[in-house]
C-alpha cells in the first residue's frame, strides 16, 4: 500500500523536524532568558520596534515629543495644583516611550513579507497591560472592601481613604483591565474577521498606549483628590479631552481596516466592538462637557446642572455599562466562543436582531437610576419600560451563546477555557435578567442605595466581564504566541473554580446584606417611626462585608494566576511545531484537524 | 428652557414609538430577508477557517 508508506514517511519526516525545530526552540530559549524579560514579553520572535518602518518610527517620535511638550506646558502652567503633577506625569510617560524607540530606532528596516500577515504586537502587549491593571484593580478592589469590614485599614492616610480608593479600584477594573482588553482583542478578532492586516502600525500604538496614559492620569489623580465626582468619569476635563483624541484614532483604525476587508460581510462581533468604540465617544463626550476654572487648574465644573446633570451622568452611566461592559464584550464572546468551541453560532440572524435591540433599548434606560428622585416621573417610567424590553435583546444573546455550546458539554466538560466563556453567558442572563428587574421602580424602592446594587453590578463584572475575557485570554495567548497549549492547563482549572467560587461568594453576600439593609430602612414600628437607625443597619452588614472582601480575595488570587500562567507560557511554553515558520499562526485549537499521517 | 416638559413628553409618545417601531421592522425584515441567508451563512461559517493569514 503505497499511501500508508507514504504517511508513515511523512510523519518520520516530521518527527525529525519536530525534533529540529525543539532543538532549535530550546536554543533560542537560552538566548531569550539572558534578553531583558519584560522585553520577552512583548515580543514575539522579532523586535517589536524594528517592524515599524522608518517612517512610522519617525512619526512616533515626533508624537512624543508633542507629548512631552504638552507635558511641560501642563507642568509649568499647572504649577501649585494636581495640574503641575500630571504634567510630569505626562512627561514621564512620553520621554519613558521615546526611550524605548530610540533604542531600536535604527533597526534594520522590517521585512516587506510581514504586510502578508496579520500585526499582532499591539494585542500581545494590550494582553499584558490588561493583566497587570487585573492584578492592580482587583487588589484595590479587596483593599477597598476590606477597608467597609475594618475601616482601620486606611492607616490614616489621606489617599488611602475609602472615597479615593473607590474609584482607584472602578477605574482600574472597568478601563484598565476591561478597556485593554477591548482594545487587545478588538484589534485581533478584526483582522482575522476581516481577513485583512490593520490598516497601519503606528495608530494601534497610539490608541493602546494613550488609553493607558489616561489610565494612569485617572487613577494618580484619584489619590491626589482630584475629581469631577461623576461616577465612572471621575477624570478632569485634560485627561477627558486626551481620551475623545485616541478614540477617535481608534475609530479611524476600525473604519479603515474594515475598508480594506476582504470578505463581503463584516462579521456580528465587529458591529458591537464598533458600537462600543462610537457610543463610548458620544457618552464620554457630551457627559463631560464642562468648563475648567482655568487652564492652569485642574479643576472644572459641569456645564450641566441640578437634574439635568444627574441624568446626563446616569444616561452616561448606564450606556457605559451597556457599550463599553456588555456591547464589546459580546464581540469578544461572538468571535472567540464559536472559535474556541469550533462550532458556527447557533443563530446569525438572532445575533443581528439582538445587536440592533441592544443598541437601541440601552439608550433610554439610564433613567432608572433616578427613580425616586427630581427627575420627572414619565422620564423615570420610560426608564423602566426600556429596562424590562431590553431582556428580550440580552437574552437573546446569552440564549444564543448557550445554544451553539448545546451539543458540545463534552467539551465544556473537559475545557476550562471553554468553560470560563459558558460560564459567562450564564452570568450575562442573570445579571441581565436582575437588571430588568430592578429597573422596576417597586423593586428599585427596595434594591437602591443598597449592597444589592453592588451585588448585580459584580455578578456582571466579575460573572460575566471577567469570565469572557479569561476565557477568550486562555484561547488567544497559546494562538498569538505560538504555544501548543497554555503552560499549564490544570492552572487554568485552579483560576476557574477560584473565580466561580469568588464570584459566587461575593454576589450572595451583596445580595443578602443588600436586602436586609432595604428591609431595615423601611421598617416601621406599630408608633410609625423607623423600627432600625441607619447605624444598626451598618452593623448588620459586617459579616457580609467580611464575606465580600473573602470573595474578592479569591477571585484575586485566580487572576493573579491567571497572569503567572499567561507569562509562562509566553516564556517557557511549548513551541508549536510546524512545518513552515511562516504559516505558524495556526489556532491551537484547531489543529488537529490537519494533523499529517492521520 | 427653550423646550417645554409637555412637548417632549408628546414627541416621545407619538415619534420615538413610531421611530422605534419603525426601527424593529427594519431589524428584523434584514436578518430574516431571504437572499440575505447565504452570506449570513458564509459569514457564521468563515470565521472558523484556520487559515491565518490575510487574504491577499
Amino acid at each position: 500500500m503505497p499511501q500508508r508508506a507514504d504517511a508513515a514517511a511523512l510523519s518520520y519526516r516530521d518527527c525529525v523536524s519536530a525534533k529540529i525545530k525543539c532543538l532549535r526552540y530550546y536554543r533560542q530559549q537560552k538566548k531569550r532568558v539572558s534578553r531583558d524579560r519584560v522585553s520577552l514579553l512583548f515580543m514575539g520572535d522579532n523586535d517589536m520596534i524594528s517592524q515599524l518602518t522608518s517612517t512610522e518610527r519617525q512619526y512616533a517620535l515626533v508624537i512624543l515629543v508633542l507629548m512631552s511638550l504638552c507635558g511641560l506646558v501642563m507642568a509649568a502652567g499647572g504649577r501649585g495644583d494636581p495640574l503641575g503633577v500630571h504634567g510630569f506625569v505626562v512627561l514621564a510617560f512620553s520621554v519613558g516611550l521615546a526611550f524605548v524607540l530610540i533604542s531600536g530606532f535604527y533597526a534594520p528596516q522590517p521585512d516587506p513579507e510581514q504586510q502578508t500577515q496579520y500585526y499582532d504586537d499591539p494585542t500581545k502587549v494590550g494582553i499584558a497591560l490588561t493583566m497587570a491593571w487585573a492584578v492592580f484593580g482587583m487588589f484595590f478592589g479587596v483593599w477597598v472592601a476590606s477597608l467597609l469590614a475594618w475601616p482601620d485599614l486606611t492607616f490614616d492616610q489621606a489617599w488611602s481613604s475609602f472615597g479615593r480608593m473607590r474609584p482607584v479600584h472602578t477605574t482600574g477594573v472597568i478601563f484598565g483591565f476591561g478597556g485593554n482588553a477591548l482594545i487587545a482583542t478588538s484589534f485581533h478578532v478584526l483582522q482575522r474577521t476581516s481577513r485583512a492586516r490593520l490598516s497601519d502600525q503606528l495608530s494601534p500604538w497610539f490608541v493602546l498606549f494613550g488609553f493607558n496614559l489616561f489610565c494612569v492620569l485617572a487613577v494618580s489623580g484619584y489619590f491626589m483628590g482630584i475629581t469631577q465626582s461623576k461616577e465612572y468619569a471621575e477624570p478632569e476635563w485634560y485627561a477627558d479631552i486626551w481620551l475623545v483624541i485616541v478614540w477617535i484614532v481608534y475609530f479611524a483604525i476600525y473604519l479603515r481596516t474594515l475598508a480594506r476587508r476582504k470578505e463581503p460581510h463584516i462579521y456580528v462581533a465587529n458591529w458591537y466592538y464598533m458600537a462600543f468604540i462610537l457610543v463610548v465617544a458620544v457618552l464620554h463626550i457630551v457627559n463631560n462637557l464642562a468648563v475648567p476654572i482655568s487652564f492652569g487648574s485642574a479643576k472644572s465644573y459641569s456645564l450641566f446642572s441640578g437634574v439635568q446633570d444627574a441624568m446626563t451622568q446616569w444616561w452616561y452611566g448606564h450606556n457605559a455599562v451597556a457599550f463599553f461592559l456588555t456591547a464589546g464584550f459580546l464581540g469578544m464572546m461572538y468571535y472567540y466562543l464559536p472559535k474556541h468551541a469550533g462550532r458556527p453560532i447557533y443563530s446569525y440572524r438572532l445575533s443581528i436582531i439582538s445587536f440592533w435591540g441592544i443598541t437601541f433599548f440601552y439608550m433610554w434606560a439610564g433613567s432608572h437610576h433616578l427613580h425616586y428622585t427630581a427627575l420627572p416621573q414619565w422620564v423615570q417610567t420610560l426608564g423602566m419600560s426600556f429596562s424590562a424590553m431590553l431582556l428580550v435583546p440580552s437574552w437573546a444573546s446569552a440564549g444564543n451563546a448557550l445554544a451553539t455550546l448545546n451539543g458540545a458539554w463534552h467539551k465544556v466538560r473537559d475545557d476550562a477555557t471553554l468553560r470560563f466563556m459558558m460560564v459567562a453567558a450564564v452570568f450575562y442572563g442573570i445579571a441581565t435578567f436582575e437588571g430588568s428587574f430592578m429597573a422596576m421602580r417597586p423593586v428599585n424602592a427596595l434594591s437602591h442605595y443598597t449592597d444589592w446594587t453592588v451585588g448585580h453590578v459584580h455578578a456582571g463584572t466579575l460573572g460575566w466581564n471577567s469570565m469572557i475575557v479569561f476565557g477568550a485570554f486562555y484561547a488567544l495567548v497559546p494562538w498569538l504566541w505560538k504555544r501548543e497549549s497554555m503552560y499549564s492547563p490544570k492552572l487554568v482549572e485552579v483560576h476557574f473554580w477560584l473565580a466561580l467560587a469568588g464570584a459566587v461568594v461575593y454576589v450572595f453576600a451583596m445580595w443578602n446584606s443588600g436586602i436586609i439593609q432595604g428591609l431595615m430602612w423601611r421598617t416601621y414600628t406599630e408608633n410609625g417611626v423607623l423600627a432600625y437607625s441607619f447605624l444598626d443597619s451598618v452593623e448588620a452588614m459586617h459579616p457580609y462585608y467580611i464575606a465580600r472582601a473573602f470573595g474578592g480575595l479569591l477571585f484575586l488570587t485566580g487572576t493573579i494566576i491567571c497572569s503567572y500562567n499567561i507569562w509562562m507560557t509566553v516564556r517557557a511554553g511549548k513551541a508549536l511545531a510546524t512545518d513552515n515558520d511562516a504559516e505558524g499562526d495556526i489556532p491551537v485549537f484547531a489543529r488537529n484537524a490537519v494533523q499529517a499521517g492521520e | 428652557m427653550g423646550i417645554e416638559h409637555d412637548t417632549l413628553v408628546a414627541i416621545s409618545k407619538s415619534w420615538g414609538l413610531f421611530y422605534l417601531i419603525a426601527l424593529a421592522i427594519a431589524a428584523t425584515a434584514y436578518a430574516l430577508w431571504p437572499s440575505n441567508a447565504k452570506r449570513f451563512e458564509h459569514a457564521k461559517n468563515s470565521i472558523l477557517d484556520d487559515d491565518d493569514k490575510p487574504l491577499k
